[in-house]
């Protein structure tokens, strides 16, 4: 693979997670390799009360008072408690850098943003009247409030930044993160994604455009990415965070480096609010950008962890454009679609996944893809179906794609 | 009905542990919110109105920014309940 020799080379040094499959990193990687379903029947008043269409979803922990203090809890919306709890796992877990604030970076995205708060706060104005509305309502509704704590909770003062792209939004942050890393904003970036949206509104929403699987009898085998009988995607949330580096930092610091982020390609559809581009045209460029700033062609991918909602349309169209991006090549990656077990964590989604893509470089081990019992001839890839495969020496790429169009691709190498 | 200053001390320094995690032995009577407590606007805001449905009394804006100390809110709350 070619590289450019002046581009600043940045490293992921720590990887933080809460998510359905478990409350650390290292529990979301055990139960994803051993294929475990996340989603499960909600056990909630709010089910029977509003007779939902869709009765489950792959809900995380919320994180346990000795995770983050009761006091701290309460001034944030769930999506921020996620977040926090990631943040200060990923941070420790690159070692707690020493870093100039001015040089420390928080970018931390999310789809939908605070809607607990916001909803349980209008239910409080209508039954408590404005005085009972606390204080702390719009600091903890704001999209950007998970952004905002992360960077109080470990003192970044380079910029907190939240970029807003639906299920794209994880993506983005890495994405963004990198540049402000390439471009000397910082020289670390601590990135990722959170997301809090199973409610009863934003589960109604969902269901009211048809997203959602209705596989009520079954919720550890709807989410089924590529399987004929798919009928759309699974509500999950969690987040995902990670400390992206300067090489130059990580290494002059002694930092164990798990990965490289090669490049990373965004691109939007002008097609749809929605729906996504049939034939795959935005999101191809993307993965063509991707590659393109990453110096490396689509013979030295050898993993892809695919955006795969389980959605009838958005699973081909991903297909389509992955074909366009990388030809045959295509043929000898491996894909891995592990929404079939997480869910989909909608604005942590391309977060949590930059994670698996990377813990699957690190190990060289490509997790499975579940519930997949009649694969789709339309998807004509070589899907990881129902244990982890081995992974030859190569680079990885993680895909992100979100209503509105946007479209995110980020291309990951080992650590050299 | 009417509590005593200990009892209402020690429901007030409840609340802005709960609020603010500081211990409760640190809410004593002389020290002020802002400049002891490090407590800021929102949480104040926040720890009043808490205030006024663990003690039943009600506590106007305008009243709430003459609250400086601990002693004040201790004896807002017991001159309003008696």
């Amino acid at each position: 693979m070619s590289s450019n020799p002046s581009r600043t080379r940045v490293v992921v040094t720590g990887l933080g997670a809460v998510t359905p499959l478990g409350d650390t990193v290292q529990a979301t990687w055990d139960a994803l390799l051993s294929g475990t379903p996340g989603a499960h029947t909600i056990d909630e008043p709010w089910v029977e009360e509003f007779h939902l269409p869709v009765t489950f979803a792959a809900r995380t922990n919320v994180p346990a008072p000795d995770v983050l203090p009761k006091h701290e809890a309460k001034r944030l919306d769930p999506s921020g408690q996620y977040a926090v709890a990631a943040a200060r796992q990923a941070w420790a877990h690159a070692g707690t850098p020493e870093v100039d604030p001015l040089r420390l970076a928080a970018v931390v995205a999310t789809g939908i943003g605070g809607v607990h708060t916001l909803l349980d706060a209008y239910d409080t104005l209508r039954t408590r009247g404005p005085r009972r509305v606390l204080p702390m309502t719009v600091p903890m509704l704001m999209p950007n409030g998970a952004a905002g704590a992360v960077s109080l909770a470990l003192g970044a003062a380079a910029g907190a930044h939240a970029p807003v792209s639906a299920c794209a939004s994880g993506g983005e942050a890495v994405a963004y993160g990198l540049n402000m890393i390439r471009t000397g904003r910082a020289d670390v970036a601590v990135v990722g994604g959170t997301e809090a949206a199973i409610h009863p509104m934003p589960m109604a929403s969902f269901a009211a455009m048809q997203a959602l699987s209705t596989r009520n009898d079954s919720p550890e085998t709807a989410s089924r990415p590529y399987d004929t009988t798919r009928d759309g995607f699974v509500m999950g949330d969690g987040a995902g965070i990670m400390v992206l580096e300067s090489e130059e930092f990580a290494r002059a610091r002694g930092a164990r480096i798990y990965a490289e982020v090669l490049g990373a390609g965004t691109s939007s559809d002008a097609y749809h609010i929605a729906a996504p581009e049939p034939e795959g045209a935005g999101a191809s460029r993307a993965v063509i950008e991707a590659l393109r700033v990453s110096g490396v062609s689509a013979s030295d991918v050898v993993h892809i962890n695919a955006h795969a909602t389980s959605t009838p349309a958005g699973d081909l169209a991903e297909i389509k454009a992955l074909r366009v991006a990388l030809g045959a090549d295509l043929d000898h990656v491996a894909i891995s679609a592990t929404k079939s077990m997480t869910g989909h964590m909608l604005g942590a989604a391309g977060a949590v996944e930059s994670i698996f893509a990377i813990l699957a470089l690190h190990h060289r081990l490509a997790p499975p893809t579940i519930n997949v019992e009649d694969m789709d001839p339309g998807a004509d890839i070589d899907l990881v179906l129902k244990t982890p495969r081995e992974l030859p020496a190569g680079v990885a790429i993680n895909n992100a794609f979100g209503f509105g169009g946007h479209n995110v691709a980020v291309v990951f190498g080992p650590a050299s | 009905m009417a509590q005593s200053e200990q009892e209402i001390l020690a429901g007030v320094a409840e609340l802005v542990n709960e609020e603010t995690g500081l211990p409760v032995e640190s809410v004593e009577m002389d020290k002020s919110f802002t400049d002891d407590l490090d407590i800021d606007s929102l949480s104040m805001t926040s720890i009043v109105v808490q205030a006024e449905d663990k003690f039943s009394v009600t506590i106007p804006d305008e009243d709430t920014k003459n609250l400086k100390t601990v002693r004040d809110v201790v004896t807002y709350i017991q001159q309003a309940q008696g």
